[in-house]
């Protein structure tokens, strides 16, 4: 089934501010959707946790969030995309529990539970592009 | 910047969270605690997050830490109100709980403490 891109909405990532705008969209658009209140506190967790990545470890980058429909499913697709250093060690990042900040190193490794689609594409040196996708239940 | 007005209640220091969290206004909201806590001797600190709809790990682990922090200090802290499909997002991450100590509602923490503070 084709993806149909109903709305989109582009906010760049380049401060603390804009991880919180980055937030409320995605709580908008979650409404806008009709999820339920825990699939739209998953979305916009993967929101936070995605923008705060780009931000963190990517040195900024563009956010892209649009309002999808796959027949008569809603959903959200989210796109975060970075010109940092990408993540060499794409595979530990995934498995969970590994930071190169010394956090908890949960951030990505949740985000990929809590939604339903995810894909990522990093280069050394080049970047890092990460698109999220989460649906209404039927 | 907007701040998190923090209460006073006999030992016990009250502050209900429910603007969206970035993070600057936690960290701040963390050393306003833990420097109220200094000057006013409490020794329990509630933390109502009813408000919050979103608690990214960032804002969980300086929740976390600030329990941590307030412990060193001699001051319980319990985490009332959470939303369920915070709770939910939080462990399906991954997120420990351990160390954090949590209550239903502002009223049932408020027992934990000041039965605490009365011992
Ligand atoms: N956009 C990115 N560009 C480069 N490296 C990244 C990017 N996103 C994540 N990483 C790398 O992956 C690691 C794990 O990311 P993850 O979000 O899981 O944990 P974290 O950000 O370190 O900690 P937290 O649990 O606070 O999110 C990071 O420490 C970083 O090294
Ligand atoms: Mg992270």
């Amino acid at each position: 089934m084709t993806v149909a891109v109903v709305a989109r909405e582009e906010l760049p990532i380049r401060s603390e501010e804009d991880l919180v705008r980055v937030r409320r969209l995605a709580r908008a658009l979650a409404q806008r959707g009709g999820f339920d209140a825990f699939a739209s506190a998953a979305l916009m967790t993967a929101a936070s946790e995605m923008a705060r990545n780009t931000w963190q470890h990517g040195g900024g980058g563009l956010a892209a969030i649009e309002e999808v429909r796959d027949g008569r499913r809603a959903g959200v697709r989210m796109t975060f995309a970075d010109r940092g250093p990408g993540i060499p060690d794409l595979e530990r990042v995934l498995r969970g529990g590994y930071s190169t900040a010394s956090s908890l190193g949960l951030g990505m490794s949740g985000t990929r539970r809590l939604v339903d689609e995810f894909a990522i594409d990093t280069r050394p040196g080049e970047g890092t592009t990460i698109v999220v996708t989460k649906w209404t239940r039927r | 910047m907007t701040a998190i007005p923090i209460l006073r209640l006999g030992n016990v220091l009250l502050a209900a969270v429910h603007v969206d969290l970035d993070d600057s206004v936690a960290e701040r909201f963390q050393e306003d605690l833990l420097g109220r806590i200094e000057k006013t001797g409490a020794h329990g600190l509630l933390i109502d997050i009813s408000g919050l709809d979103v608690v990214d790990t960032y804002v969980a682990r300086v929740l976390a830490d600030t329990g941590k922090m307030a412990r060193l200090m001699g001051a319980r802290t319990v985490l009332v109100g959470m939303r369920p499909e915070v709770a939910a997002t939080l462990v399906r991450m991954g997120f420990g709980v351990e160390g954090i100590e949590t209550a239903l509602d502002a009223d049932e923490g408020l027992a934990i403490l000041t039965g605490a503070s009365a011992r």
